[in-house]
């Protein structure tokens, strides 16, 4: 079946040479980073996770997010979800992917990371989060596997499968789950320390991973013609509507708990987020950037005549994804960090080195998508 | 059986295995050795510009000097009454104490949470309470650093080595890639010797003991005076105590 | 007999790729000093060694590893040896205090064989064993 991701015309190709360039880009600089270490990047002392750690939080978030469509698939038996189901499970294969790399090119000694196996710590959520993850790499490679080689014979999956999918339901919930806990079991970092912070982080994942697959959905329809269904498209859409109602609920009841308890530790981080700490004002305007994007988005997607343009809902997806990726990447670290220990604000900004491995790991991630994107797709279209 | 009595016999059974896990707890016997520092506000009020424990310490410890303050690394530092205490004190104290220097280090707490984050046991609390690294172990995931409510640990960005002053040959330096921190003079403790920064202290300001020895400076400091902690909401229990 | 498809290109770039991956052994029987075993300058200081010769040969790193995990993580400091007597463990401390000539010591065969031991990235070279 692998021969069926190296089918494709000369653009298909260009595409293909394009990513692995970007990638081999951001591999140099990763390159340089081992040999200098991690000074290269923006962070310190005070601010000790950056950008890699905001992208690793992200794409857990679209891994999980898969699930979204497994649940009304396999067991409300949503039918119109057969189309794309098997986009969902690839989706979130290179979304693990992406965020064990994203962990990876965090480390400092990144030649030990084996000690993590070699000297298993059971109280460490890293540790955890390591299983839950390539635990669930291994299920989403396996049952989108066993779904497109029965696709492509004309057969019912086997049906040792049906038992993986019912395993994966909960483990996508958990690996969420666990990458919350990470941060909100930290006393030290009030601004993480809320038992909101799981569910918060189901909610904005639950819109941001349907978001890109509708991305993706759309753009398959007009580079291959892939017609995924209209009813597919309207399910997806309400799917974000509702996560994403969800999402800004829960981020107003984190702002009631904070501004109206007065907490002067958590108070410290939330009116940095929101209104900067002693003139430091920079991740305040990101943070309503974000929030405006995710109100203006949500009622773009209710309203009818916005929401049945074409045109109009791509734009309003685009900039959802952004939103959710700076809320749960940059802004949640970055307030986590700031004000810091001793009541002073450090600027981050990533560095030019850093940004360019970001984007060579986006594009390996999107090098894999692609490649199992196009084999999905060639076993469909197949005559 | 009747199921009435089975219930009684289960019910009481329940409450008796809570009370003796409850007693079982309670004797746990306590510790031998339980390392603690005090350290004299008011003496380092008064020589506000001594870096003399700092540099003891680093020297010894081969800690570089770097001079981007965003990668510093610290094992014993300064910082202000207001900054270090900012949740502790009451706002007119800030007036008159704010800008008291305050000495800082690892608390090496009783209840150290980076000790629980570490995914490979590079960090752990030894009997003695010295939360101990393993330069060796730690994948430089810097989780300790996320967890710590203190600041105490610090990173090696790059190869630092270039920025130790004079090097001392009888310790290691660290290479880059790993998180360091105070050691409680682990290697002078070990022969019997005080820790560097208590030793170096021209004033006295600082002690260091066995608090659960009721003869120990630090012990009998800690009865006689007024103490505080840093953060003592948070539960982590410091074993590093400021004289007020 | 079943054809092969394009065989005489795969057998070709079989053979490059067995040539290319074994070049490194061909040019080591032309032009490499084939026979060439570094010589060791051991210099006992006049005292004996924690373990036997033979032992430290081929084990000394099973012991510098024993002795790592022992000093940080259980610190204990004291080894005995077989004949009773105790030493620190420590690799500047003891190690080199003996062998003193770390070039000639543990560079020279670490370097024949291409494997560096990461000691070093931390660890000192006592000054009285630089050259």
């Amino acid at each position: 079946m692998i021969e069926k991701a190296l089918s494709g015309g000369k653009s298909y190709w260009l595409w293909l040479l394009f990513l692995c360039g970007v990638t081999v880009y951001g591999m140099i600089f990763y390159i340089q980073q081992l040999i200098y270490g991690l000074g290269i990047t923006g962070m310190g002392r005070d601010v000790s996770w950056g950008l890699y750690i905001a992208n690793f939080t992200f794409f857990v978030g679209v891994a999980a997010s898969a699930v979204m469509l497994v649940i009304p698939y396999y067991l409300h038996r949503v039918k119109e979800y057969g189309k794309i189901i098997i986009l969902a499970e690839f989706c979130a294969v290179a979304s693990v992917f992406l965020a064990i790399a994203f962990v990876f090119v965090d480390l400092g000694k990144p030649e030990r990371i084996f000690n993590i196996i070699l000297y298993p710590s059971l109280n460490s959520l890293l540790f955890w989060d390591m299983i839950v993850l390539t635990g669930y790499l291994i299920l989403n490679l396996i049952l989108g596997w066993c779904g497109l080689e029965a696709e492509k014979k004309e057969i019912e999956p086997p049906s040792w499968t049906k038992v993986l999918i019912y395993i994966s339901i909960p483990w996508a919930i958990s690996i969420h789950t666990v990458t919350a806990f990470i941060y909100c079991g930290l006393f030290a970092r009030p601004f993480w320390f809320s038992a909101l912070l799981a569910p918060r982080f189901l909610a904005s994942a639950f819109t941001s991973g349907p978001a890109i697959l509708l991305i993706l959905c759309i753009l398959l329809k007009g580079f291959r013609g892939f017609n995924p269904g209209i009813d597919v498209l309207e399910n997806l859409k309400k799917t974000v509507s509702y996560a994403l109602s969800v999402h800004i609920f829960f981020l107003l009841v984190e702002f009631f708990t904070v501004f109206y308890s007065d907490h002067p530790e958590h108070l410290k981080h939330f009116s940095y987020m929101l209104f900067g700490y002693k003139g430091h004002n920079g991740l305040a305007f990101l943070s309503w950037t974000s929030i405006v994007l995710s109100v203006f988005s949500f009622i773009f997607l209710i309203l009818k005549k916005v929401s049945e343009n074409p045109k109009a809902i791509f734009v309003t997806l685009l900039l959802l994804v952004f939103a959710i990726w700076l809320e749960k990447g940059l802004i949640l670290i970055l307030s986590g960090f700031n004000p810091t220990h001793e009541a002073e604000v450090v600027t981050y900004i990533p560095t030019f080195q850093e940004i360019s491995i970001t984007l060579g790991i986006w594009s390996l991630g999107a090098l894999i998508l692609t490649l199992l994107y196009n084999m999905a797709l060639n076993v469909k279209e197949k005559p | 059986m009747r199921r009435r009595d089975f219930l009684k016999i289960a019910g009481l059974g329940f409450i008796s295995g809570l009370f003796l896990s409850s007693v079982s707890f309670s004797f746990k016997p306590t510790r031998r050795v339980r390392w603690g520092i005090t350290i004299d506000v008011l003496q380092c009020k008064k020589n506000r510009d001594c870096k003399v424990c700092i540099e003891a310490c680093h020297e010894i410890h081969n800690v570089p000097d770097v001079p981007d303050p965003k990668e510093k690394v610290m094992w014993i530092w300064t910082s202000t009454f207001e900054k270090a205490f900012e949740n502790e004190l009451g706002p007119l104290v800030k007036e008159t104490r704010g800008s008291d220097p305050v000495l800082l280090l690892c608390n090496h707490c009783e209840n150290p949470p980076c000790v629980k984050v570490c995914p490979t046991g590079a960090t752990w609390k030894r009997e003695d309470g010295i939360v101990m690294m393993d330069y060796h172990r730690c994948i430089g995931c810097r989780y300790c650093m996320a967890a710590c409510p203190y600041g105490s640990r610090s990173f090696n960005w790059k190869d630092n080595r270039r920025y130790i002053k004079k090097l001392n040959y009888d310790f290691p330096v660290r290479t880059k890639g790993v998180v360091e921190k105070c050691n409680l003079c682990e290697e002078r403790i070990s022969k019997n010797l005080l820790p560097r920064c208590v030793e170096a202290c021209p004033y006295g300001a600082l002690t260091f003991g066995n608090l659960n020895d009721f003869q120990s400076s630090p012990s009998r400091l800690l009865r006689e005076r007024l103490s505080i902690v840093r953060k003592p909401h948070l539960g982590t229990l410091p074993n590093v105590f400021y004289l007020l | 007999m079943k054809r092969v498809y394009d065989g005489k290109k795969i057998i070709t770039g079989l053979v490059l790729f067995l040539a290319a991956f074994t070049s490194p052994f061909w040019y080591n029987t032309v032009f490499g000093t084939f026979d060439y075993v570094p010589e060791l300058k051991v210099e006992k200081n006049g005292k004996e060694c924690v373990k036997r010769t033979s032992y430290m040969k081929t084990n000394h790193m099973v012991l510098l590893r024993f002795w790592r995990d022992e000093v940080v993580r259980s610190g204990k400091r004291i080894y005995k040896k077989e004949d009773g007597t105790e030493i620190e463990m420590s690799l500047s401390g003891t190690c080199l205090k003996c062998h003193k000539n770390k070039e000639e010591f543990c560079d020279r065969c670490h370097g024949y064989l291409g494997k560096a031991p990461r000691c070093w990235s931390c660890h000192n070279v006592p000054r009285e064993a630089k050259k």
